[in-house]
């Protein structure tokens, strides 16, 4: 299975295992939309260590993950971007707007874990 | 590089004393047999070549001695004893004759090469390199002048052969000594760029990046391997990026160190920038660099206390632009 | 030639395989950190197109050097319908969404040389180029050049 998704208590974590085809993207972002819908979460964490290439098209499905997740109140959170991976989505001048980025899961969880201590949403 | 060979006889004639020449074609015997100064040679420039390098040749003690003088009067190569000066005289006068008769200026740049590589670490500046061969080449046309003035018809054809000839060696033996140069400091710079790039932890997710004299583009390439590598094996959460020790920046590098700032982002650290001098916060304003992403802070110490007040608790957001 | 690869584009999984041989090549031409990476993010992009606008195609990588460089050419063919507008398909916009959402401006940042032929009907030629110096000699011979 290219996608490992579990879930701990109120987040979800999805842990990418391999390079996706643009329909193993699509897939990834409808089954976390059909999750989100059926759970009360808190939180997704994605580990994108797996991709050796984040392009405009992944960027856009993240992107629209988080979008979806945020409508039903969870926040997402993308970690294990690899340094050259960051580098090329910076020289691309991809759009990141609204990403959550954190180094590792667990960065990310504690992100969320502050998060629900202030219990207000953070700007920006 | 390419070489240039004379087809003709020149590949055919041996390069032995004036004495074997016996041997050789019905030409050469009538040059031994003229031997004088009167004596005019038949044939082409070739020839007149050929003619011209035996008799530097046959008076290349004298020559090599006079040559030594004209270094010692111009007070070249003192970081060299006598006895280097003259075993590399030899060894120049012998490669110089070479590539004067044969055209191909192979040997003479391998020799080069390895000249310039003995003699750089001892300080021999290129001007003196440049120097010595110029003032070889300007002993071996004295020596000429002086053996045909009789007769200026030909001194101009033993000139309108040897010049180019002499002229090509020149520039060769300068560019090797000149590339080798700079093959040696860039071996230097870049050994000295892998040590001035420490990233260094601080404490604990904080990681401090001093950054010290030039930045080029390589070096800025350099910079953000090391730094993203580093952020990922100590799970950073701030990097402070001091670049008191810079004096200028271009527009290239700039856009580098905010696009460095971006990926450390992506990452999940945040950035501080530290140490920015007047001229270079003047520089990014003029080039109208998007500091919005990062904090800046004029000194480094105001730049460490910031960055521990974030690395307590902060969360880094992939496009963030709080102040 | 004989170290030129070809990947056959007919569907989103072959954009998988054009970028790992994308990073394998640029690998194995020496290409240091990050590269390999650039080189299949701007190949994953054009690749995209392909399935997206002509539904198939092909990526065609091949190395290249010259006296001062070594480098890669990355072709991306199709016969598809063609780009009408190859301004607006190139153009940067300020947003960071422009390019007609092709992602092109996104692949030519990160490539060296860029050349785009489009005729609406025929179809579209991508190529694209990533090369770096052999040493520093040789980039300090290739910038005296364009100097002079």
């Amino acid at each position: 299975m290219s996608v490992a998704i579990l879930r701990q208590g109120d987040v979800l974590i999805a842990s990418i295992q391999s390079d996706l085809s643009d329909t193993e993207v699509i897939e990834l972002r409808q089954q976390l939309a059909e999750l989100v819908g059926s759970y009360r979460l808190r939180g997704i964490v994605i580990d994108v260590g797996a991709l050796d290439v984040i392009d405009s098209f992944v960027t856009r499905a993240l992107r629209a993950i988080v979008l979806t997740a945020r409508l039903r109140g969870a926040e997402t959170i993308i970690v294990g971007i690899a340094p050259e991976v960051a580098i090329a989505m910076v020289q691309f001048r991809l759009n990141l707007d609204p990403l959550r980025v954190a180094l590792d899961l667990d960065e990310a969880l504690a992100m969320l874990d502050r998060r629900n201590q202030r219990g207000a949403e953070d700007g920006g | 590089m390419d070489e240039e060979r004379r087809q003709s006889n020149s590949d055919a004639r041996t390069r032995e004393h004036t004495e074997d020449r016996a041997s050789e074609s019905p030409e050469a015997r009538s040059r031994e047999e003229a031997d004088d100064r009167s004596a005019e040679p038949s044939g082409g420039d070739d020839e007149l070549l050929q003619e011209l390098v035996a008799y530097l040749r046959e008076n290349r003690t004298k020559l090599r001695e006079e040559w030594a003088q004209r270094i010692s009067d111009a007070e070249l190569l003192q970081v060299m004893s006598d006895e280097e000066i003259f075993s590399e005289a030899t060894e120049v006068y012998d490669n110089y004759m070479d590539a004067l008769e044969t055209g191909s200026i192979e040997n003479l740049q391998t020799y080069a090469r390895e000249l310039s590589e003995r003699i750089i670490p001892r300080g021999v500046e290129t001007d003196e390199v440049l120097g010595i061969v110029l003032l070889l080449r300007d002993a071996l046309a004295r020596s000429l002048f002086a053996r045909y003035q009789e007769d200026l018809g030909l001194l101009n054809r033993i000139l309108d052969s040897y010049e180019p000839a002499a002229n090509r060696i020149a520039v060769t033996v300068g560019v090797s000594f000149v590339e080798e140069r700079e093959r040696v400091i860039h071996e230097q710079q870049e050994a000295i760029r892998e040590l001035s790039t420490p990233v260094l932890q601080l404490r604990d997710r904080l990681l401090i990046l001093p950054i010290i004299g030039v930045l080029d583009t390589s070096r800025a390439r350099q910079l953000t391997e090391q730094l993203l590598g580093a952020i990922r094996d100590n799970r950073a959460t701030v990097v402070v990026i001091d670049i008191t020790g810079v004096a200028t920046i271009d527009r290239t590098v700039a856009n580098h160190l905010v696009q460095t700032v971006e990926a450390s982002r992506l990452m999940g650290a945040s950035t501080i920038l530290t140490g920015l001098s007047p001229d270079i916060a003047q520089t990014l304003v003029d080039l109208g660099v998007d500091l919005s992403m990062m904090k800046t802070v004029a000194d480094l110490q105001g730049g460490l206390e910031e960055a521990e007040r974030l690395a307590g608790y902060r969360a880094a957001a992939a496009s963030d632009t709080e102040t | 030639m004989a170290d030129e690869v070809r990947v056959r584009i007919d569907g989103d999984a072959d954009l998988v395989t054009a970028r790992a041989e994308g990073r394998a090549m640029a690998e194995r031409l020496g290409f240091p950190r990050p590269d390999p990476t650039l080189i299949a993010t701007a190949i994953s992009e054009i690749a995209r197109n392909i399935v997206m606008h002509a539904g198939r195609g092909e990526i065609i990588l091949e190395p290249f050097e010259d006296a001062n460089r070594y480098g890669i050419v990355v072709t991306a063919v199709d016969e598809g319908p063609g780009i009408r507008d190859v301004e607006a398909a190139l153009r940067d916009d300020v947003s960071g969404r422009g390019g007609l959402g092709l992602g092109l401006p996104g692949a030519r940042r990160l490539m060296d040389d860029f050349e785009l032929e489009s005729n609406a009907g025929t179809g579209t030629t991508v190529t694209m180029r990533k090369w770096r110096f052999r040493d520093e000699l040789a980039r300090l011979r290739e910038e005296r050049r364009r100097g002079a």
